[in-house]
């Protein structure tokens, strides 16, 4: 390499490198300290935040039925995490032991929905799932029920579109640990005597521990902040943390409030991500769970 | 070593998305015997240890270990362990935890286990590895690790899947007198499966040269070595020189006189062959006999030059072109009147052999 081209290097690398630090800085960093600065002040009616600086905010937010609601979002969250994981878990297994050619069309379809805006995907469902929706006008014209099924503004309404939304993000991670699985690990364990259940427990399960953990936080963090499902799918009840924020900023019209319940939400996830991150590179260099550990 | 059958193979045929890999195959393993399945890749052996190990199941034909036909039994349930040319330990159990397996699985009781585990250690000489993980280990220890955890078992056959093929060359040296110490240890029939000759020639009690789903020769190392029965088999193991010959005369005591190059010479074989017929004449570039063609003696010979010579430590490998164009093959090793002794290239040679040392098949065989 000769020393001009070295240096455009050089000279390209600084451009790249402060294209990105400036976007981040201004679109990023920036707004969320402004979140963190407006989370300490007062709320006010006519000018929205005013000094002086305060913590109240963040005392509200341990009040009773702010944690009813921290809880019934944990629960959603947690219930739709589970739910993604036990469709995710034999798909991904499927995929990665298809030929390519099928695996690459089925990832293909479950990806095509995203082409489309998740806030109108929620609003198809809203029409099977309503009153007057398919499922129901399905069921009444063959006579299966004579009353249509609530299931719209349920909270089972606002699991169905959060699954609906999130499987991939569990999917992938999970395909990616199975196809990182030997598969002659599976075969040393049929010739050492393993039954298939044998076989799962003791290391298809294990050794695709990272996959569920990863594919579990990047469903159960997202999950906790979708506030427009919980709004189209659950009715007009706040249901989760993201409801919250949303109301504050739109509806009370409490910014701080709102800013400092953003600002707990980012500590919770940055916390879990700490967790998964020990937890994974605990694995990792385990190259799995421990026997003993399941 | 008892000479009975005890793992044999009836006629089994085994096909993959139309592909024919073994059609009718028959094989007698013996009790006892350090077996070995030596061919090119893709000639079927693999799949031969599979179908014993019982990761596939014979399209037609019967697969009997032990007086039972094993045939379509699953895997998990046969008395075969394997070890894999990739290790394959368990990355996320300790070593122990490896080679105890197999024992848990057929919830063999805990202090056994333990004993069982020490024991096997103590066979592959990895005393004290217990608590070691997998990734701690080197490509040697991790080989020694799944030999254990395949002997623990005590199975009838142990099947080596290229076992050895993945160390470099000192380690595997070693690993071969390790591999025949263990197997007359525990007195397990061994399958190994190998393209590698020198590793067939090494280990093995008899050697099955299979190519294209075909069983070519089966033998002890020397008998596929000394007599091939084939050109396939005489190429594939070891180096050959192949000399197209023709019978002119015959004399008694399968004693012929053979047409070589224009040259006639005196051929001894095994079979009987009549005047006019073609046969192979197969030397072994360590059977030539080469000097400078100043110093030829007064018998028949071909000549020719040297045109390449390679130093190999122990032996002065070298390339003769004879003046009627064709490529020998020849292997000399140093000796103590004349250790300096070399070649030039395009030095003139003069190359003839010791009567009684080739060795010769009909020309119609491959």
């Amino acid at each position: 390499m000769n020393i001009s081209t070295f240096s455009s290097l050089i000279n390209f690398r600084r451009v790249v490198i402060t294209l990105t630090l400036s976007w981040l800085t201004l679109f990023v960093l920036l707004p969320h300290l402004m979140v963190l600065l407006t989370s300490i002040l007062s709320p006010d009616s006519e000018h929205l935040v005013v000094w002086p600086i305060t913590l109240d905010n963040y005392t509200r937010i341990f009040e009773p039925i702010y944690a009813n609601i921290f809880w019934d979002s944990l629960l959603l969250s947690g219930t739709t995490t589970v739910i993604c994981l036990l469709i995710g878990y034999p798909f991904a297994y499927f995929l990665s032991n298809m030929t390519p050619t099928l695996r690459v069309v089925l990832l293909f379809l479950m990806v095509v929905p995203f082409w489309t805006n998740s806030l109108i995907r929620i609003y198809a469902i809203k029409m099977i799932i309503g009153k007057k929706g398919i499922i129901n006008s399905f069921l009444l014209t063959t006579n299966i029920i004579d009353t249509p099924l609530q299931i719209l503004y349920t909270d089972f309404a606002v699991v169905i579109g959060l699954v609906y939304i999130l499987l991939p993000f569990m999917v992938l991670p999970l395909m990616a640990s199975f196809d990182k699985l030997d598969k002659n690990l599976i075969e040393v364990g049929r010739d050492l005597g393993a039954s298939a259940v044998n076989r799962f427990i003791h290391i298809i399960l294990p050794l695709t521990a990272p996959g569920i953990i990863a594919g579990s936080l990047m469903v159960f963090l997202p999950a906790m902040g979708m506030f427009y499902v919980a709004d189209i799918l659950g009715g007009a009840k706040t249901l989760l943390l993201g409801n919250v924020i949303k109301n504050q900023f739109l509806v009370v019209r409490d910014w701080p409030f709102g800013s400092a319940f953003s600002v707990f939400l980012i500590v919770l996830m940055a916390a879990l991500l700490a967790i998964y991150h020990r937890a994974n590179s605990y694995i990792q260099q385990k190259g799995g769970l421990d026997d003993e550990n399941l | 070593m008892t000479q009975s059958a005890f793992l044999s193979f009836n006629s089994v045929s085994k096909r993959y998305q139309n592909q024919e890999i073994l059609r009718e195959f028959d094989l007698t393993i013996n009790d006892g015997e350090f077996f070995t399945i030596l061919g090119p890749s893709g000639c079927g052996k693999t799949t031969i240890l599979r179908l014993i190990a019982g990761f596939e199941q014979p399209d037609h034909g019967c697969v009997v270990l032990d007086g039972q036909d094993i045939g379509n039994l699953p895997a998990e349930h046969r008395p075969t362990n394997t070890v894999f040319q990739s290790y394959a330990l368990f990355p996320h159990m300790s070593i122990y935890d490896n080679i105890a397996f197999g024992l848990k699985m057929s919830g063999v009781d805990k202090a056994e286990i333990k004993q069982r585990v020490h024991e096997a250690l103590s066979v592959v000489q990895l005393d004290g590895f217990e608590n070691r993980k997998p990734h701690q280990l080197s490509g040697g220890q991790k080989q020694r690790v799944a030999i254990a955890r395949a002997i623990i078992n005590r199975p009838k056959v142990l099947l080596l899947d290229e076992s050895l093929s993945a160390l470099d060359y000192k380690l595997r040296q070693q690993m071969q007198n390790e591999l025949k110490r263990i197997q007359r240890q525990l007195n397990i029939t061994f399958v190994y499966v190998t393209h590698d000759q020198e590793e067939a020639l090494t280990m093995s009690d008899r050697v099955l040269v299979i190519n294209n789903g075909q069983a070519q020769q089966i033998g002890t190392p020397r008998e596929i070595y000394e007599s091939p029965v084939n050109l396939f088999v005489a190429r594939f193991i070891g180096e050959s020189n192949i000399f197209k010959a023709k019978i002119t005369q015959c004399l008694d005591n399968y004693q012929y006189i053979a047409e070589i190059y224009g040259l006639q010479w005196k051929i001894t074989a095994d079979h009987k062959f009549a005047v006019d017929e073609h046969v192979n004449v197969i030397l072994r570039p360590e059977d030539l006999r080469v000097m400078y063609s100043e110093d030829a003696p007064q018998e028949p010979g071909f000549v020719g030059k040297i045109i390449e010579r390679n130093y190999t430590g122990k032996t002065l490998d070298s390339v003769i072109q004879l003046d009627n164009g064709h490529i020998l093959g020849i292997s000399e090793f140093f000796n103590e009147d004349d250790p300096d002794f070399d070649y030039n290239i395009n030095q003139k040679v003069w190359v003839n052999w010791v009567h009684g040392w080739e060795h010769v098949i009909k020309a119609d065989e491959r």
